[in-house]
């Protein structure tokens, strides 16, 4: 990489904090409970709009992984989302009423937060219907994460997104709060998922899954990025450039090896095909508030009124991190 | 007599303060040094939280750097006081803040007074260790680290470049053999006053306060000297990764820490909860006078090792996507390419499968769709039979399905008809076994009703693609194993070939083969070739057919398959 185009790079990540500087304008404040987060907290980070079904498993899932605070955007909900979070005694909430998609999807809301409040933290970004996991979920708490990757002196943890769905019908069984997504979205692929190298930024380009067999057989190329970075020990010079598909400075999306070896790695298991997704999707059409026209959007709805079923006789269920990491999805690297 | 700690202590200090409690009580002297980072009030709870225990002690404190003398110097300020304090200590038993004990004290007690005179100190000349980090073993000892290597990496490696690249050396003081090992060691008082109490002291405490990483090397050479009988060994049990730096146990390591035996684990995440309340309970004992063997546990760490360095064969995934060459293996085991022998047989795929137990696949590159065995829709892992998606990324596609089915062998059928983008990839993998029948791409045109100018521009550009993938298959950089007959050497004897590629397949499979597989009709085929010459191409692929002779190898009785032997 030259000269030029790292500097290029530079000023790039510079455009993006600034821009999160001004769009920080468009947040107001509901409930900032922000002086309760402790020196050592891990926290997340996420936007959301009319999730408030989802939102009680969500909490309480990071609760049990060891998330000390949740910061959160709520744009625009007239579902009860906001009253239920600003209830909660852990959640600084903020709302906004503008537009996601020139908030580039949220990120510049969250970049500015981010850089506001989880300067030496480290800094978990997800959305609301996706899950981490990590190698040893089930019997570490995540803070041994990342005390483990501080030791290690590694910034950022790739998670790669697994979208997981039901067998039958997406809307055959309703979700019900509180319940656990994956009781009724239990499957996904295990092995149909292609990776190319970005040249720019650094980081992988990951596609494929049931999104791409089913909804993108013809255009694989417009098939969704599962690659992902969520968790970062976060510094306030740090900026993600297009949701957490990647961040700069550049080397942060360098989760993998290039040499022959694994890094350790995560999944964020995507709870996003439940019986919501049909309406939600037919409204998101509406909206166009998502990324490239929603284009992604356009063909699920294409598809939808055929009512498919992504489960095939290959899928497998999902039992728990350790059978990821048999099928290769993710990795404990050198961590025992 | 009896045994007395030294601890180091930096952070974790609740953690510290319960370890040393536990072998205070059980009346083992406890000295204990405290970083001068830990702040003036951490210090002083942490002491009065100690006081009513009259066995401990605390040093001087020092500003301890990793990698520097300054934690040599809080070892010898600890092992100082107690050996000035506790005069009736034999060993000192060197720990750290993040040790936790895995066995009673008393058989530790019992192990050390069956031994009263031994070192347990690694200690290894840097001829023999394997693992130095970084390339600085024996140049720990005679180059100079004025600068920190965690503050200022890029200082410190051009500061040993330059000293490497200049000649640089520091004489290693007369009577010292520089020797390494783990900072955890457990000494005998004798040894330990000889040390401090060496004429020479004071020259060795100069050479070493400039030597790289001291805290392993300045005890473990001086033992060297001074010892009479050192096992070569550390009772303490600590693991390093591939940086250098010590694994960390947490509470699913509870039943591996248990049945490892060693007396002393390092180090422990002060949140494993599990870990100190089962260790450190008063009834933790159980009747055991096992020596330390901690193979499971190297066993555990070697292999996560391997992994970060080595990875899985034949998988790409989100955190291992290997620059090319560096694979180590581009596909995750063998599989076997066929190509030509779906068109001189009929049923070939099936009689394959029978005769290896094998899965077959039919043409998996061809451009309509994915064959897969069975012609499933869909196939293991979720990969889909759609040519564009196969297209999108064809590697992909092919080491997904060999990573997918692990553990079952994959064949399929490739030929100038399919997709061609796959062939360098498959040349170059050594896990593929290549067998060509060139020409017989020409069979299912002689058997196509097809009009005869069609055929010529079609049998053409077949020919065109095989000879460029042939070439490629000749090629020095191939690795698959590749064999290649031409059709009209193929059919005057298919058994012998055919017995040779399966038993490469199933070594084990012992039976001789005994039915073959039935061979298409070549009745004038010899003329179609002829036919083609005379429309001005020229088939020279499938070797030498000539004119009205058909080969006697086509059976009598087509639908009867024969017998060998």
């Amino acid at each position: 990489m030259g000269f030029v185009s790292s500097y290029r790079l530079r000023l790039q990540r510079k455009r993006w904090r600034l821009r999160a500087l001004r769009k920080r304008r468009e947040l107001r404040r509901v409930a900032v409970r922000t002086r309760q987060i402790g020196r050592d907290d891990v926290l997340v980070f996420a936007t959301l709009r009319n999730e408030r079904l989802r939102l009680p498993y969500f909490l309480s899932y990071y609760r049990d992984l060891g998330i000390g605070h949740f910061l959160m955007v709520d744009n625009g909900s007239d579902d009860g989302s906001r009253e239920y979070l600003e209830a909660q005694p852990d959640v600084s909430l903020w709302r906004t009423d503008k537009s996601y998609k020139r908030a580039r999807f949220g990120a510049d809301w969250l970049n500015w937060l981010q850089r506001r409040h989880g300067h030496g933290h480290w800094c978990l970004t997800v959305d609301v219907d996706e899950f981490f996991i990590y190698p040893f979920c089930d019997t570490r708490p995540i803070t041994a994460l990342t005390d483990w990757l501080d030791a290690s002196s590694i910034k950022s943890f790739g998670a790669m997104l697994v979208d997981m769905y039901p067998k039958g019908p997406i809307d055959a069984v309703p979700y019900r709060e509180a319940q656990d997504p994956f009781e009724i979205a239990s499957w996904f692929d295990s092995g149909n998922y292609t990776i190319r190298k970005n040249r720019r930024y650094g980081n992988l380009w990951i596609q494929g899954g049931p999104r791409a067999r089913t909804f993108f057989a013809d255009r694989p190329d417009r098939a969704p990025a599962l690659n992902k970075v969520p968790l970062v020990k976060w510094h306030r010079s740090y900026a993600y450039v297009s949701s957490t598909h990647m961040l700069l400075p550049r080397g942060l999306n360098l989760v993998y090896d290039e040499w022959g070896g694994e890094k350790a790695s995560g999944a964020l298991l995507h709870a996003k095909f439940l019986h919501t997704f049909v309406e939600k999707s037919a409204e998101e059409l509406t909206r166009r508030q998502h990324y490239a026209n929603s284009h992604e959007y356009r063909a699920y709805n294409t598809v939808l009124r055929e009512n498919p079923d992504l489960w095939c006789k290959w899928s497998e269920k999902y039992i728990n991190w350790r059978q990821l990491e048999i099928l290769g999805l993710m990795s404990k690297g050198n961590w025992a | 007599m009896s045994v007395g700690f030294v601890m180091l202590a930096h952070t974790a200090l609740d953690r510290a303060s319960a370890v040393a409690r536990h072998w205070a009580t059980q009346d083992c002297p406890v000295v204990i040094h405290v970083d001068r980072r830990v702040s003036r009030i951490d210090y002083r709870s942490f002491v009065e939280g100690l006081s009513d225990l009259h066995n401990i002690r605390f040093c001087r404190r020092h500003r301890c750097d990793w990698g520097t003398w300054s934690i040599t110097q809080a070892t010898i300020s600890g092992v100082e006081v107690a050996l000035a304090e506790f005069p009736e200590l034999r060993h000192v038993y060197l720990a750290s803040g993040t040790c936790l004990p895995l066995r009673p004290i008393e058989e530790m007690r019992h192990y050390l007074n069956a031994r009263p005179r031994t070192d347990f100190i690694e200690s290894v000349t840097t001829d023999d260790v394997p693992w130095t980090i970084g390339g600085l073993d024996e140049e720990r000892f005679t180059l100079r680290f004025p600068f920190s290597w965690k503050k200022h990496r890029r200082l410190f490696d051009r500061y040993v470049r330059l000293q490497r690249r200049i000649g640089f050396k520091r004489r290693i003081p007369p009577g010292v053999e520089p020797h390494l090992g783990s900072q955890w060691w457990c000494l005998t008082r004798k040894t330990l006053t000889a040390i401090l109490t060496d004429p020479d002291r004071a020259l060795y405490e100069r050479y070493f306060r400039r030597v790289w990483i001291p805290d392993e090397s300045y005890f473990q050479t001086l033992a060297r000297k001074h010892s009479s009988h050192i096992e070569s060994r550390s009772l303490t049990l600590s693991k390093f990764d591939f940086q250098g730096k010590p694994h960390i146990f947490y509470d699913d390591h509870l039943q591996l820490l248990r049945r490892s035996d060693c007396f002393v684990a390092r180090k422990i995440w002060p949140q494993a909860d599990r870990l100190y309340d089962a260790f450190l309970a008063p009834d933790a004992g159980q009747a055991n006078r096992a020596e330390p063997n901690p193979s499971k546990i190297d066993r555990l760490f070697a292999k996560a090792v391997e992994r970060r360095t080595r990875g899985r064969s034949g998988l790409y995934m989100q955190s291992r996507f290997p620059n090319e060459g560096w694979e180590n293996g581009k596909t995750c085991t063998r599989y076997s390419v066929f190509e030509g022998f779906s068109e001189l047989f009929e049923n070939f795929e099936t009689w394959l499968g029978k005769s290896v137990g094998a899965r077959v696949h039919g043409h998996l590159f061809h451009p309509d769709r994915a064959e897969f065995a069975g012609r499933e829709g869909i196939y293991n892992g979720g990969l889909s039979d759609s040519a564009t998606l196969r297209d999108y990324d064809p590697r992909a596609f092919l080491t997904n399905l060999i990573w997918n089915t692990r553990g079952e062998r994959q064949c399929l059928q490739f030929g100038p008809g399919d997709r061609q983008d796959i062939s360098w990839f498959i040349a170059s993998d050594p896990n593929a076994q290549i067998s060509v029948i060139t020409g017989a791409w020409a069979l299912p045109l002689f058997h196509s009703r097809q009009s005869f100018i069609d055929l010529r521009k079609r049998a053409a550009q077949l020919q065109r693609i095989e000879a460029r993938h042939l070439d490629i298959l000749r090629q020095p950089q191939t690795r698959a194993r590749v064999r290649i007959w031409t059709m009209a050497d193929f059919v005057q004897n298919p058994m012998e070939p055919l017995q040779i590629i399966i038993d490469e397949i199933a070594p084990r499979a012992q039976r001789r083969l005994t039915e073959a597989p039935q061979m298409v009709c070549l009745d004038g085929f010899g003329q179609f070739l002829q036919n083609l010459k005379n429309e001005g191409m020229m088939p020279y692929l499938m070797g030498d057919f000539p004119v009205g002779e058909d080969p006697h190898h086509t059976p009598a009785q087509p639908h009867k398959p024969y017998l060998v032997n």
